[in-house]
C-alpha cells in the first residue's frame, strides 16, 4: 500500500496515488498535492473546479466528465487545459481527493 | 520477454477516413481522450472522413444500416427508406446519455483542448472543396507527406 506524507499525516493512496479516502482531504493537502503535480499555486478557477467535482462525486459516485465540467463549472475547455496541463481531469481529481475518473470523455 | 520499462505515449496522429457516425466518432473520442490523458493529438481527415469537418455535413453524419454486420440487422430490413435515419437517432440520444457531444461541439472541444486538425490535400481536391467549406477548427489543408511530418515521432492511429 502506497502512502504519502500530506497536511502533516500519513495517508493512504490508492493504485493510481490518489487519496484512498477523500474524507481525509481538505484543501492544505489539495495545495500540498498541486504542488507535486507542478501547480505553485491554486487559484479561483482551479478552485472552481475542484469544488465542482468533489460536489459531483459526493452526488454521483464518479468525477464528471469534461464536457460537463466546462459546461456546468463555468470554466471553459481552453482554460481548463491551462489550469491543469498535461491531463485535465486526472489532474484535478488528484487535487480534489478524487479517485482517477472513470469515464472516457 | 525482454524485461525493458514501457515508454508511455506521448504523442499520437489520428487519421479518420471513414464519414458515417460510427466511422468517425472513434477517432473523436481516441483524440480527446489522449489529450485528457496529457497526450499531444492530432487528427487528419480523409476520404468520406472529411464530412467530419465539413460545415453543412458534421452534424449530420448517419450510421450505416446497410453493409454493417454489426448492427445486426438483415440488409433488406437496413435498405428501409428511414431505417438509417431511425438508427442515428437512436444511436445519438444514447451518446448524449453519456455525455458524447455531437460531431460540431465534439471538434471544437477537442480543437480547445490543444489538438491540431487537418484536411487531406488529395481529398480536397477531388471533392473540389473550398476553404470555407470547412468548420473553423481546420489548421490547414496538408498533403500525405506533411502529415507525415506532423506525425514524426508519435504513433499513427488509422481508423
Amino acid at each position: 500500500m502506497q502512502t504519502a506524507i500530506l497536511g502533516g499525516k500519513t495517508l493512504t493512496l490508492d493504485a493510481d496515488g490518489n487519496l484512498a479516502d477523500r474524507n481525509e482531504w481538505n484543501e492544505e493537502i489539495a495545495r500540498e498535492i498541486a504542488a507535486i503535480e507542478g501547480i505553485p499555486e491554486l487559484t479561483t478557477q482551479h478552485w472552481a473546479v475542484i469544488n465542482f467535482m468533489r460536489s459531483v462525486f459526493d452526488k454521483e459516485g464518479d468525477s464528471p466528465s469534461i464536457r460537463r465540467l466546462t459546461k456546468e463549472s463555468g470554466v471553459d475547455t481552453k482554460t481548463l487545459y491551462q489550469l491543469f496541463p498535461k491531463g485535465p481531469a486526472k489532474k484535478a481529481a488528484r487535487i480534489a481527493g478524487l479517485p482517477k475518473p472513470k469515464g472516457c470523455i | 520477454m525482454a524485461n525493458t520499462p514501457t515508454q508511455p505515449i506521448e504523442k499520437v496522429s489520428i487519421i479518420v477516413s471513414h464519414g458515417s457516425l460510427e466511422g468517425v466518432y472513434p477517432g473523436l473520442i481516441m483524440a480527446n481522450g489522449a489529450r485528457m490523458e496529457g497526450i499531444e493529438a492530432s487528427l487528419f481527415f480523409t476520404f468520406f472522413g472529411l464530412d467530419a469537418v465539413i460545415k453543412k455535413r458534421m452534424d449530420n453524419l448517419k450510421v450505416a444500416t446497410v453493409g454493417n454486420p454489426g448492427m445486426h440487422m438483415p440488409t433488406l430490413l437496413g435498405a428501409i427508406p428511414g431505417m438509417s435515419a431511425f438508427a442515428t437517432s437512436m444511436m445519438k440520444k444514447e451518446m448524449e446519455k453519456i455525455d458524447i457531444p455531437p460531431v460540431g461541439e465534439f471538434l471544437t472541444m477537442i480543437h480547445d483542448s490543444g489538438a491540431e486538425i487537418y484536411a487531406c490535400k488529395a481529398t480536397v481536391d477531388m471533392f473540389h472543396l473550398k476553404p470555407d467549406d470547412f468548420c473553423p477548427e481546420v489548421d490547414g489543408v496538408i498533403s500525405v507527406g506533411q502529415f507525415y511530418e506532423k506525425a514524426a515521432g508519435g504513433q499513427i492511429i488509422f481508423t
